[in-house]
């Protein structure tokens, strides 16, 4: 993937929308700029609802704070995270788009090892267009990338691929470590340039971070519920992580592939790691339980649709997680309240009206 | 990468000679092999003396000794699958090895890769096979487990094989490289991971390195094309013990690593001349892949010997009904156990 997106012909333009959490500012946008700003934004607000958010000009967009979730979803808004960049997940329900890229406001443009700027959106598009390989493991990553294939030995009934659902990229220099890996390690950068894209193998897990991360809305959109974080809950920084597994395990029962790798971005904040440990803390012991239940779930033959899958997904996680903590029964809940909230929004009839950002503001 | 002591004297480097001359080869990689110890095993077929330049420690093996040690054994060391017996025959814990038409790779300032300290590295260090870390390896420097990783998986499990990839000519099959005669991997992916379990994978013999106390038997040459050549195109041997080193693995809890080191392979043979031969094998190659995906070892099966030797009664069972290479891949197998065995009782 060389060539960047140019204004005159942007791939996907119409068809796909950045979603971006905030609760400071978008000044990273304009380092964007030359790669987003055909593109349609949908802003999610966090935090104090009263502060205004500037967008820089140019940019086409719907900004959502707090007072617009409340009002669009009513009880349902209980399922959005406040305080926390969880709430992006609140930007996927309301698009109307095909495809989603969600980025953080602390991640800039990266340069490849030549010194190029690389458009990242272009890279997860391009990820996305193309199948993925989650049956059989390809030892020159992804086999339809220009100058690489198959290799030996690559049964040729697999060649054609599965849909690809999602993209997950990486970052350079602030690496996405956990607190206690950021205590004891917190000079290290990531300066190493992996120039491969490679689908995750059915039946393994992965840690999905929310960062730099695209997906097909409508092969996966209702998976990626970001979870109940930050204020009034037990957990933070597990949003991403607790989507990531819900949609492999859907990916993997619904045929269709995740990819990682490129693209890179260049991440420059490093959060506060002692912040990070409280908010993380229950993770770490909670997850110990939680990654061999999802290992080990299985979902039912007439789950053929995500949102099948994702309710019964909830169930089980009531059943089987309910008992380490009131948290997960609170969770299951939420999870279904999310398929309701996103079979209502988007239902054919709620299609042509479209729920406006009164509050923040729709451009 | 250089923190790793390298044990030089547990360590041997198996060769198979496919061609007489070794001498360019061995040059080649005189500043990385120089320090260790070399199996050679000639090509039972090869005609003609090998020519090996002075300096290097080494053993030879060749069709006499095969013959001798072997005896009169269904199991075919010729072609590519002489180097099996060179694996038959060491006695250190970690084995290299490398086809002959390969040189060493340059890093991007030029430097030579010392593919056989990156491949003991990636067999020292832990494998993470029960989950994906999206940083790759999370032992190198520079890197760690990213946030969401499980702490109770960060100890990792034993790696028992290390396969590394190529640079210029890469390990695609006839057909492919036929219709991409152009095509050369300039590539170079700066990674090692571990392949997660319960993952298959296509194990090129190019350019390998094990732990041969943990997997040794498991690199079962038991699977022939009928048509079998020179060539790697006309080979699927590798893929096939390849397939029962993962199930192995997977099912010993031991890590199979795939990436870095990469090697220079050199052009040999014309891809569209190999296509001309018959694929049979080729075809079957596609049946066999839900039977490896389905493979369950009784619990019983603690070692690599033991799980090749499931391996060789189910393969009877339920392949060899299907054509008569099967079972005749069945039969190997069990001889080839018997011969690990025997050999190593000596």
């Amino acid at each position: 993937m060389s060539t960047p997106a140019t204004l005159v012909n942007p791939p996907l333009k119409d068809e796909l929308d950045i979603v971006i959490p905030t609760i400071r500012n978008l000044d990273f946008l304009e380092m964007w700029r030359p790669f987003f700003q055909p593109y349609h934004l949908i802003i999610v607000q966090d935090g104090d609802p009263t502060k205004t958010i500037h967008v820089p000009e140019g940019f086409d967009y719907e900004l959502y704070n707090r007072n617009d979730i409340n009002r669009i979803l009513g009880p349902k808004a209980s399922c959005i995270s406040f305080k926390d960049s969880a709430c992006r997940c609140f930007g996927f329900l309301v698009s109307k788009k095909k495809y989603i890229f969600t980025i953080d406001d602390d991640c800039f443009v990266a340069k490849d090892p030549s010194g190029k700027e690389i458009n990242a959106l272009a890279q997860h598009i391009h990820n996305l267009l193309a199948p993925s390989t989650p049956l059989f493991f390809n030892t020159l990553y992804d086999p339809y990338r220009d100058g690489a294939d198959f290799v030996r030995g690559y049964p040729f009934s697999m060649r054609e691929g599965v849909p690809t659902a999602v993209s997950h990229g990486l970052w350079l220099n602030i690496p996405d470590y956990d607190a206690p890996t950021q205590l004891v390690k917190p000079r290290e950068r990531n300066t190493r340039y992996v120039d491969a894209v490679m689908t995750i193998p059915k039946g393994t897990l992965f840690p999905m971070c929310g960062m730099n991360l695209g997906f097909n809305r409508e092969l996966i959109g209702p998976a990626m519920y970001f979870g109940l974080m930050g204020d009034g809950q037990p957990i933070g920084r597990y949003d991403d992580m607790w989507a990531g597994w819900c949609t492999k395990v859907i990916t993997d029962h619904l045929g269709l592939g995740i990819k990682t790798g490129l693209p890179y971005i260049w991440h420059s904040k490093a959060s506060n790691p002692f912040v990070n440990l409280k908010k993380e803390y229950k993770g770490i012991y909670w997850q110990e339980e939680i990654i061999p239940f999802f290992q080990s779930v299985v979902l039912s033959k007439d789950c053929t649709t995500v949102q099948k899958c994702y309710i019964e997904l909830s169930k089980l996680v009531k059943e089987k997680l309910g008992p380490i903590d009131p948290y997960f029964t609170k969770l299951a809940e939420a999870m279904v309240t999310w398929i309701e909230a996103w079979d209502e929004i988007n239902s054919p009839a709620s299609e042509s009206t479209a729920p406006a950002a009164v509050d923040g503001k729709k451009k | 990468m250089s923190n790793i002591s390298i044990k030089d004297d547990e360590v041997d480097i198996v060769i198979g000679a496919l061609e007489p001359d070794l001498t360019y080869f061995l040059e080649e990689w005189r500043p990385v092999f120089s320090r260790f110890h070399l199996i050679i095993v000639k090509d039972p077929d090869l005609k003609g003396e090998l020519k090996i330049p002075e300096g290097f420690n080494l053993n030879i093996y060749t069709k006499s000794d095969i013959d001798r040690v072997v005896g009169s054994s269904p199991i075919s060391f010729s072609g590519y699958s002489c180097r099996y017996f060179g694996y038959l025959m060491s006695r250190k814990k970690y084995i290299i090895s490398i086809d002959d038409d390969c040189i060493p790779a340059r890093d991007s300032k030029g430097g030579l890769i010392d593919a056989v300290a990156q491949h003991i590295t990636n067999l020292t260090t832990p494998a993470t096979p029960f989950f994906f870390n999206t940083l790759y390896d999370p032992y190198c420097e520079g890197a760690d487990f990213v946030r969401g990783y499980p702490f109770s998986l960060r100890t990792g499990v034993d790696c028992g094989l290390s396969s590394g990839l190529w640079l210029n000519l890469a390990d695609y099959d006839a057909p492919t490289q036929a219709l991409k005669p152009e095509n050369r991997n300039s590539r170079y992916v700066d990674a090692v991971l571990t392949v997660p379990a319960g993952t298959m994978m296509p194990l090129s013999g190019i350019n390998i390195g094990f732990n041969s106390e943990l997997v040794g038997p498991a690199l079962v040459p038991a699977f022939r094309l009928a048509k079998e050549g020179k060539f790697r195109w006309e080979t699927v041997e590798d893929i096939w013990s390849g397939m029962c080193v993962k199930v192995v693995c997977d099912h010993l809890k031991l890590g199979v690593k795939s990436g870095k080191p990469y090697v220079w392979r050199k052009e040999r043979g014309s891809a569209i001349e190999s296509l001309k031969k018959e694929w049979e094998g080729v075809k079957l190659m596609e049946e066999v892949i839900p039977f490896f995906q389905s493979i369950r070892f009784s619990e019983e099966a603690k070692t690599a010997e033991d799980c090749v030797a499931e391996i060789a009664s189910l393969v009877k069972e339920q392949l060899g009904p299907l054509n008569p290479m099967f079972a005749r891949a069945a039969d190997t197998t069990v001889e080839w156990i018997k011969l690990w065995k025997r050999v190593r009782a000596q």
